[in-house]
């Protein structure tokens, strides 16, 4: 059964004209047929297969002030593409990560600080549309989680170090008559 | 009929390899010698099925048997033979039947190569691959059947993904799983000694040598992956900090540490629970990857095709193997009596520095990998963890990594001081502040980072260097150890990864331009001219191909061709991109979107020192090669010390 | 204390694990991006009809005290196709009050597209450069918004709704038996 199904899927095409690239789940279509659980998995296998490995940013697109544009271009790269899989907006053909560029840059025509741009895009697609996740509550672990690995786990050995430094170093216990009697035995050979 | 051929070979692979992982452990607990011999036999054997059942696969996709399903779904009779061989595991049923036979062959090799080790050892090695074995041939068998038959057999199949028909992309998966799958060999020895309790410097020089192997070949692997991401993706990006890169990286990272701790457990007897856990940890890291990959719990751009139920196996797997090892290693390791003392300025010190930083930077990328896995199940919050992330935590700890990095070799066993080191250092010292000052004022005076790191680049370099340059003075150069040259170039070549990455992606040109046949743009000093726009026909694809005329002060310098491929079968398109490079930096084109009417829009980029992250990766692989051919490790068995056994 | 250093990897990995068997169990799709839009005032519309003679969208279509359907569509987007008999169905047996927005389409198509599936719309406004949609936290077509009486958004579906959208939380919403 997974057979068949899987077969009757690749045999779909997926869509070639450029205008479709911003279309989610092209391939939803007729298919009452597969459960909807397994519609999906198999969903997510064909949108990779759709994130293009075009390019970005198109020449129609760059502001004329290059300070402008080279931070337009610091922030779309951390910007997530919405549809796409961990590809950022000015690595994105995608129709949305074109809106995004071009909000982007309107914004910063229109006078924005690089934190109002973030806090645009925020509001209207959460904190999942930053790549760099914002330092807060729900993400303490994230940041502090491996610092704070490193720190706990120097501590430990420097303080470990120490402690094996205070004791003072035994000396081996002087060589008693029978072990000295072998030993010039075995050094005579 | 050789489908069924294949499939019956990995039935009867099963069958051995419930005997090896079985009868062996019994015989080395009884110290019955017929059955631990057992282990070699059947390693071989079951190394030989697997082999038959692959050839069969390679073989009907070499023949375009569409009869068989995975055939069908990933294979054309159009494709180049090339394709249809790695199209064999460009899938999850044959990829998942290449890591068994590399599971195997390694098994082959441990009972061939392993005439140095004791028969306990050797056959619990043996059962313990076969264990590992016993589990990917089941996964194949039960969930994955790579010779499912299908009827009526279709005209012709569906052809491979366009993205993996690349020459790249053709040879990634088996070095990567060389790599992962070696580090099987140091989980089976790790828990063999837990089983036998024991963990001493014959161990240590045991295990170090497939522990390097592996190393090696994952060091290829990733290397290769990422210069198909560069050239693939079309914008000269390298590293993308994607949950597979992820995944490849982590095992990396734990076998790199490994490497180094185990070198303490064989020069001074210490740090041997530690290593012992880290010989754990790469395997069950390879694991993971996998289980990340495979079981559709994240989602990445280059995933095979992902399946909640296969998921569920390979987390039992990963549970059973991973879990097995870790509790066997909770209840006995505490056992194992550290060795050696030593101050913390000495060379175990720097070595146990060393694992420190590469664990937390492993710590550091698991954690961004499954931060959003975490925190959507625990609040429904959606976040994303991408480049900037891992440039504000993992790049900054390679910082002191690399500082410590020369200063390591020149520290003496047991206590050292660290001003004669760094006296020794001086030159180096005094070149790559230079280099930061001359990346300052000569390349780009803004981004103060990118010159610290290439200073960092240049220092790696000529401070592992110097630690050649007593043996240079003396002349004693032509004697040195393989092990020691090895390091060396290892480490050299580390920088020379530092100095590529930095300078291709901190001081970069890049243009734009729409251009039409005829028309001729300034770049960077070179005069570029798009001669005019093909279209091309490939053995299943047809590309538009761009002809750029690039010339320097009037005089032709070079022709680049870069196209976009449109697949036919899969109506998908693919720009390849066209690179010239004299080393020292790429000069790389890509054709974009475009009509005759308004022009297509190239792109062109100069990517200075470039090919040195690839180039320095291959070397740093070459080093780990010349260290595997020392001859302490070929010959010279080396034998367990009495009064360890009798300290038991 | 020692021994619980030995047993730390292990309890990691029981960890790591729980996470990953509930994942993969609790149905969760890796794919999914959230909406912040849920719980908030819907946002700004201000769009031109798509049909023509018909007044522009406003906010004031969004706060009638009646709860409204936004839906985003293109022509060329076949998943549309895949949902919009249950908008039609919605329009006529339930007499839902559904909007109608085409993302990135040229009029004519749009309209001719309605023609052939027929126009479920009561109100339709046309996005051609898909600035709305921006504001609207949209990623693609289609997708679908929920909003109450008082103008706050209630659901958000990201892809075409289904049958089972349908009878578990669109109908409930309409006859305001859901928040």
């Amino acid at each position: 059964m997974i057979g068949s199904r899987r077969l009757f899927f690749m045999f779909l095409s997926p869509l070639g004209e450029r205008s479709g690239e911003g279309v989610r789940r092209p391939l939803t279509q007729p298919l009452p047929l597969a459960g909807e659980r397994s519609l999906k998995g198999w969903l997510c296998v064909f949108l990779l297969l759709f994130t293009l490995p075009a390019l970005a940013v198109e020449p129609s697109e760059i502001l004329p002030d290059p300070a402008l544009e080279s931070r337009a271009r610091e922030i779309g790269r951390s910007l997530r593409c919405v549809v796409c899989q961990n590809q950022s907006i000015d690595d994105s053909s995608a129709e949305v990560a074109r809106d995004m560029r071009r909000a982007v840059r309107e914004r910063l025509t229109a006078g924005d600080s690089d934190r109002d741009v973030f806090a645009f895009m925020v509001a209207r697609y959460g904190d999942y549309v930053l790549l760099k996740p914002p330092f807060k509550a729900g993400t303490l672990v994230l940041w502090l989680g491996a610092p704070l690995v490193l720190l706990v786990a120097g501590a430990a050995l420097l303080v470990a170090a120490r402690r094996r430094r205070a004791q003072p170093i035994v000396p081996p216990k002087p060589l008693d008559e029978e072990e000295r009697r072998r030993l010039d035995a075995l050094l005579k050979g | 009929m050789v489908a069924e051929l294949g499939h019956f070979a990995l039935i009867l692979a099963l069958a051995v390899a419930l005997v090896q992982g079985t009868l062996p452990l019994v015989g080395a607990s009884r110290g019955d010698l017929r059955l631990m011999s057992l282990g070699r036999t059947a390693a071989l054997t079951q190394a030989f099925l697997v082999l038959l059942s692959f050839g069969a696969l390679t073989q009907a996709y070499v023949t375009s048997d569409f009869s068989v399903l995975n055939v069908v779904a990933n294979s054309h009779s159009a494709k180049p033979l090339l394709y249809k061989i790695s199209g064999v595991w460009g899938n999850h049923e044959g990829s998942m039947l290449l890591w068994a036979l590399i599971l195997a062959l390694f098994g082959a090799a441990v009972a061939i190569f392993g005439n140095n080790l004791p028969d306990t050892l050797r056959s619990r090695v043996l059962a313990i691959q076969a264990l590992i074995g016993v589990g990917f041939l089941a996964f194949l068998l039960f969930t994955s059947n790579p010779f499912e038959r299908v009827f009526p057999a279709p005209p012709d199949g569906n052809g491979l993904n366009p993205l993996l028909q690349d020459p790249g992309l053709a040879f990634h998966p088996p070095l990567l799983y060389l790599g992962y799958v070696g580090f099987s060999v140091t989980y089976a020895f790790a828990v063999a000694a837990l089983l036998e309790g024991r963990v001493d410097a014959a161990w240590a020089r045991w295990v170090r040598p497939w522990a390097l192997a592996a190393w090696c070949f994952l060091t290829l692997g990733i290397a290769l992956g990422s210069w198909w991401a560069y050239y693939i993706l079309g914008w000269g990006g390298f590293w993308f900090w994607d949950p597979v890169e992820n995944a490849s990286l982590m095992p990396w990272l734990a076998g790199t540490a490994l490497l180094h701790s185990a070198i303490v457990v064989e020069k001074r007897d210490a740090l041997k629970s530690w290593t012992v856990l880290l010989a754990l940890l790469a395997f069950s890291l390879s694991l993971l990857g996998t289980f990340l990959v495979r079981s559709g719990v994240l989602t990445s751009v280059h995933a095979f095709a992902q399946d909640p139920a296969r998921g569920m196996f390979i987390l039992a797997f990963l549970l059973l193997v991973t879990g097995g090892g870790l509790a066997l290693y909770a209840w006995r390791a505490p056992q194992l009596q550290g060795g050696g003392l030593f101050q913390p300025v000495s060379r175990e010190g720097a070595l146990i520095l060393n694992n420190l930083l590469l664990c937390t930077l492993a710590a550091t990328v698991l954690l961004g990998t499954l931060y959003p896995l975490f925190l959507d199940l625990l609040t429904g919050n959606k976040v994303s963890v991408g480049p900037p992330f891992f440039n504000a935590t993992f790049v900054p700890l390679c910082a002191p990594l690399f500082a410590a990095l020369c200063v390591g070799p020149f520290l003496g066993w047991k206590r050292a001081e660290l001003g004669p080191a760094l006296m020794r250092l001086r030159i180096a010292l005094v070149v790559s502040l230079a280099a930061i000052v001359v990346a300052m004022t000569m390349i780009d005076s803004r981004s103060t980072l990118a010159a610290l790191a290439f200073g960092f680049g240049v220092w790696l370099i000529v401070g592992s260097l110097a630690s050649l340059s007593d043996r240079v003075r003396s002349g004693t150069l032509r004697t040195i150890p393989r092990s020691t040259l090895g390091m060396v170039i290892s480490h050299a070549s580390l920088g020379v990864v530092v100095l590529g990455s930095v300078a291709t992606s901190s001081w970069n040109t890049e243009l734009m331009q729409t251009m039409k046949p005829g028309d001729r743009v300034d770049f960077a000093g070179y005069s570029v001219l798009l001669e005019r726009m093909d279209e091309v026909r490939g053995p299943n694809y047809i590309a538009e191909r761009a002809t750029l005329n690039v010339s320097v002060g009037g005089k032709p310098y070079t022709v680049l061709q870069p196209e976009r491929r449109l697949f036919t079968v899969q109506r998908r398109q693919i720009a390849e991109t066209a690179i010239q490079t004299n080393l020292l930096r790429d000069f790389y084109a890509t054709l974009g979107e475009g009509d005759p009417r308004q022009g297509w829009v190239i792109r062109l980029y100069l990517n200075p020192l470039a090919p040195w992250i690839w180039l320095g990766a291959a070397l740093c692989a070459l080093g780990g090669f010349v260290s595997l051919s020392d001859r302490r490790l070929r010959i010279g068995a080396p034998s367990r010390k009495p009064v360890l056994q009798a300290a038991e | 204390m020692r021994r619980l250093l030995f047993i730390l990897p292990l309890l990691t990995l029981a960890l790591m694990a729980g996470f990953f068997a509930w994942s993969l169990t609790s149905g969760r799709d890796p794919a999914s991006i959230g909406s912040v839009m849920v719980g908030r005032p819907a946002p700004k519309l201000d769009l031109p009809a798509l049909r023509p003679g018909e007044a522009p969208l406003t906010d004031a279509d969004l706060r009638t005290g009646k709860p409204v359907i936004v839906n985003f569509f293109a022509s060329w987007c076949t998943p549309c196709l895949a949902e919009h008999p249950l908008f039609t169905r919605l329009a006529e047996r339930e007499g839902a009050t559904i909007i109608g927005i085409a993302w990135k389409n040229k009029r004519d198509d749009a309209l001719a597209w309605l023609k052939k599936l027929g126009d479920p719309f009561k109100l339709a406004g046309l996005d051609l450069d898909a600035r709305t949609g921006l504001d609207w936290g949209l990623s693609g077509v289609p997708e679908t918004y929920l909003i109450d009486g008082n103008g706050i958004v209630r659901r958000h579906y990201r892809g075409p709704i289904t049958e089972r959208d349908l009878t578990e939380t669109i109908l409930p919403f309409l006859k305001g038996t859901v928040k």
